[in-house]
């Protein structure tokens, strides 16, 4: 079985993101950026499903500027053989980046693509769906569990009830949530020799792709301030307001 | 604007939440609710009671994404949106349409600003981001908790609709968690536990507060890596986004990564022993104490509050 593997650049998750005043979007300059974490747990089940002797190839690719061979390279140290950047120094639209990836499909065929179910940056959780669409596969999202059974995998899904079960004939699109694995810490003998691994660049806009957005952004803007709280000295004091916020929502 | 509105459902009953995805989507157009399921009719029932329905649309099959993608698909024509909540079912659905109709679409909308204005949260609530779509076709996910239900009331016709529909993946298995907890994602009230709560044993305390409130149970990372608290219960950037009118954060001193999945959260109110922890500086209300005293004593309180209203 042959993965190919999306990962995302983006803000470090722990880092506290500032708005720009002129509602331009989040300051990006100078902020620690690393691999969206759920497209490490993508990379994570594959490196798995290849140790375990069902995958012979994992192909990464990521799409962004230059410094995205940042997380390509991670993502080799973790496991996968080769990377791809599809590089573009303009913001794409998840739809864009979808219609890239599926002209990469074509070009390799994996049998699987594994993604993360979301980046934290946009949120957005559309880019496997939207692929699977486009390459008319049959798609698992948000994956807890991942199981080859003969030509099929079977896919255990985080839903909002529990979890559910389905089988997909293989070639599928899956992506990956928390539950799914614990990613590895690539360690320096393993960044080492990513190195040396194979990672091509390519230019986005060759692949003939309308990489133009959709969507007209206006504005982003920081949350509305959170008035001062204040402290109770007393639980019975903390109580009653919670029985007042509890009969207010029963008036509602 | 016409609409077409995919409706959850579980367990043969029509989601609670669809009332207040009708107000949302009622912002745009009249509403019409579609309704997929292996037996649609008393779903399909109950949403034609939803104010501002114009008619539900019914149709027998099965409900994985491409299955319902595809069904979507066949019923939008003439509608200027296709909408559904940003529920496990709508996110996987609404994307794989979208590109099949070649449209970019608007998730997670939290406020509608205009006709084909919208405002979405980015950074997992940190942000704000409000855009226009001047597509001809406005496909949109909203978050339920952002909109107040429509009432009862109506009886709007039912259209039953005959096509099959196929689905490479098949589902094999539905696993239900057990509890009688309200889902996080949805609920009016949450009860959220930290690392300080100490142990599994320790979070049966928090679970108490929460059956005495009727509440959803949620924790942070810290306390569910420490096995404190199952996976599916963690609050925050890389878990579940809440928000809920009131959030009780107990023990929990406000990690950003658990702070930005609870912007959303109308009132926060904190037990902690630390007056200087970061959530108790952004709660609307902070009790300073021993969580292990003041837990039990405050279940009794409400108790005797809920009592007094009742008999009262």
């Amino acid at each position: 079985m042959k993965i190919l593997v999306a990962v995302k650049r983006v803000v470090d998750h722990n880092v506290r993101i500032r708005v720009r005043l002129d509602g331009s979007g989040v300051e990006t300059t100078g902020v620690r950026m690393s691999m969206n974490p759920f497209c490490k747990h993508a990379v994570e089940a594959a490196v798995q499903l290849a140790e375990s002797g069902q995958a012979r190839e994992i192909v990464v690719v990521s799409i962004g500027p230059r410094p995205a061979n940042d997380v390509i390279l991670t993502a080799l140290a973790m496991g996968a053989h080769r990377g791809i950047l599809l590089e573009t120094d303009a913001p794409l639209e998840t739809l864009a980046i979808a219609k890239l990836l599926a002209k990469l499909v074509e070009e390799e065929h994996p049998d699987l693509v594994l993604l993360g179910k979301q980046a934290v940056d946009d949120d957005s959780n559309h880019v496997g769906q939207m692929l699977a669409a486009l390459t008319d596969r049959p798609q698992a999202t948000f994956a807890s569990q991942i199981e080859r059974v003969g030509a099929a995998l079977e896919v255990t899904r985080e839903v909002d009830y529990g979890r559910e079960t389905l089988s997909l004939p293989l070639p599928a699109v899956v992506t990956a949530d928390l539950r799914l694995n614990t990613p590895r810490n690539a360690t320096l003998p393993m960044v080492m020799k990513a190195r040396s691994k194979p990672l091509v660049v390519r230019s986005a806009a060759d692949f003939g792709v309308d990489l133009a957005p959709r969507l007209q952004i206006e504005n982003i803007s920081p949350p509305p301030e959170r008035v001062a709280g204040r402290s109770v000295a007393s639980l019975a004091e903390f109580a009653a307001a919670i029985a007042a916020e509890v009969n207010e929502m029963e008036a509602l | 604007m016409s609409v077409l509105l995919l409706a959850d459902h579980d367990r043969g009953e029509l989601a609670p939440a669809t009332a207040r995805l009708v107000a949302a989507a009622g912002g745009l157009g009249p509403v019409d609710l579609l309704v997929v399921a292996d037996d649609p009719a008393p779903i399909a029932a109950a949403a034609a009671t939803l104010a501002g329905v114009r008619k539900v649309l019914a149709v027998q099959g099965p409900t994985t994404a491409e299955a319902l993608a595809n069904t979507l698909e066949r019923c939008a024509k003439g509608y200027q949106s296709v909408s559904a909540s940003a529920s496990s079912t709508g996110k996987d659905v609404i994307p794989r349409l979208a590109a099949k109709l070649d449209i970019m679409p608007v998730t997670d909308i939290v406020a509608i600003a205009g006709p084909n204005r919208f405002v979405r949260p980015i950074y997992a609530g940190n942000a704000l981001e409000t855009l226009t779509d001047p597509q001809p076709l406005h496909l949109l996910t909203f978050r339920a908790s952002a909109f107040r239900p429509v009432a009862g009331g109506n009886a709007a016709p039912i259209e039953s609709l005959d096509f099959s529909i196929a689905s490479a993946a098949k589902l094999l298995a539905a696993h239900r968690t057990q509890t009688d907890t309200p889902d996080l994602a949805t609920a009016q009230i949450v009860i959220g536990g930290g690392v300080s709560v100490g142990s599994a044993e320790g979070f049966q305390l928090i679970e108490k507060l929460g059956k005495t409130l009727g509440a959803a149970v949620g924790a942070t990372r810290a306390a569910v890596d420490a096995g404190y608290a199952p996976n599916d219960w963690q609050i925050g950037q890389t878990g579940k986004i809440i928000a809920p009118d009131l959030y009780i954060a107990i023990g929990i001193s406000g990690a950003l990564q658990h702070l930005a999945g609870i912007q959303g959260a109308r009132k926060i109110f904190a037990i902690n022993t630390d007056p200087e922890a970061p959530l108790v500086k952004l709660a609307d209300l902070a009790l300073i104490g021993d969580l292990f005293e003041i837990v039990p004593q405050l279940i009794a309180e409400l108790d005797r509050l809920s009592l007094a209203s009742r008999t009262g």
